[in-house]
């Protein structure tokens, strides 16, 4: 065990080495941080394409929204004529109905007067007899009334 | 074993423990020391340059993936322990970890493979686990002490760190005792670091060399010894490693 000047030699290996280190170190620090901004760049790009594809599929969405608000509202629009052509139909239907009952129940009360005024008509008739005059007028007094 | 002479165990074994040496005195140089231990750690550091300038992001695959674990495994131990700013705390525990790691992995390689291929190319002796030598340990922890005192300095300023020294833990009226107190606790910071590693492994590559010697019995032993060696191989880079977070953070953090 002989202290001699390899222990120069072996000192200065020794800082040669750290030196080296320390360079490969700064490097790799380097080397690390441009990996962390490349990841950071791609991450970027990731959220772009992210927000690209949230957009796209919003507006899809609208789309699609207002396309069904619009079918929905043709639709409501289409119900309601129909609805609206039954009510008017059944009104007309009803009218119709109460018209002709008011033409049945005029016609009846007529048919009823008719016969009292046949009835009228001949008991006059039979009370004047040969009038021919007299029974013209009647006769056209009684056409008066129909 | 190793060679075709004959040899004693006691100069088998100092054979093995014998390092590459080229200079006189001080100035001796183990180059197998130094080369093993600059080529593992320019292949691990230049191969996880490499890998950092290609990292890719998203999930990573194949040895990236194993540097970002251990990495992120460093790094989290560092963040639980050191709060302070310095950007060098992070590298100098990973390069701690790995390096070290790397270099007890040696260990692992059969004690024989090595002198006997570079005995054959003409190289007498290696001593391939450059943690066994001390003059790296050393070269480790003394640089680790550099750079804790340098942090001291940069922290808490000159006058904040002589206030340190010479208050803490007595207070000003025990200025010497207090001195003492810190030049030795600081002493034995590097002091321990090192011998702590150093002294694991050259006991385990001991052991490794002792179990050589059993000729064929080697066989069912070296097995288990390696692979419970692979525990103290991560340990000992660990410990070395956190150890010196935890100075980092000591010398970060004031305590007057």
């Amino acid at each position: 065990m002989d202290i001699n000047a390899t222990l120069i030699g072996q000192a200065i290996w020794f800082g040669v080495f750290i030196w080296i280190t320390m360079k490969a170190d700064r490097q790799k620090l380097i080397a690390d941080g441009l990996a962390a901004g490349e990841r950071g760049k791609h991450e970027l790009e990731l959220a772009g394409k992210r927000s690209a594809d949230a957009m796209r599929e919003a507006k899809e969405k609208a789309a699609e929204v207002i396309s069904g608000a619009d079918k929905r509202g043709a639709q409501l629009i289409e119900e309601a004529k129909l609805a609206a052509k039954v009510e008017a139909d059944k009104v007309v239907a009803a009218a119709k109905a109460e018209i002709d009952q008011e033409v049945e129940r005029a016609r009846a009360a007529l048919r009823e007067r008719v016969a009292e005024l046949a009835v009228a008509g001949a008991e006059r008739i039979l009370k004047r007899e040969v009038d021919a005059k007299a029974h013209a007028e009647m006769l056209a007094a009684l056409k008066q009334e129909l | 074993m190793a060679s075709g002479e004959a040899l004693t165990t006691s100069a088998y074994i100092s054979h093995h423990l014998t390092n590459l040496k080229v200079g006189h005195g001080f100035w001796t140089v183990h180059l197998d020391t130094l080369l093993v231990s600059g080529i593992l750690g320019l292949i691990v550091f230049l191969g996880m340059a490499i890998l950092a300038s290609k990292a890719t992001s998203g999930v990573p695959a194949g040895w990236q993936n194993l540097v970002e674990m251990v990495l992120s495994f460093v790094d989290q131990q560092v963040k639980d322990t050191y709060h302070g700013k310095s950007a060098l705390v992070t590298p100098l525990a990973i390069t701690i970890f790995i390096w070290v790691f790397a270099m007890n992995a040696m260990d692992l390689i059969p004690v024989d493979f090595l002198p006997l291929g570079l005995g054959a190319a003409g190289v007498h002796y290696f001593k391939a686990v450059p943690t066994t030598d001390p003059n790296l340990t050393f070269g480790m922890s003394l640089t680790v002490f550099v750079i804790m005192i340098a942090m001291n300095f940069k922290v808490k300023g000159a006058n904040g760190f002589m206030h340190e020294v010479f208050t803490v833990p007595f207070g000003a009226k025990l200025a010497p005792v207090n001195l003492l107190f810190r030049v030795i606790e600081d002493i034995a910071k590097p002091i321990s670091l090192s011998l702590r590693l150093f002294g694991n492994m050259y006991a385990g590559e001991m052991v490794f060399i002792l179990i050589a010697l059993l000729g064929v019995w080697q066989l069912p032993l070296a097995l288990p010894w390696a692979l419970f060696h692979i525990l103290i191989i991560t340990l000992q880079a660990f410990v070395f490693m956190m150890l010196t977070i935890v100075y980092m953070s000591m010398a970060s953090e004031s305590h007057g």
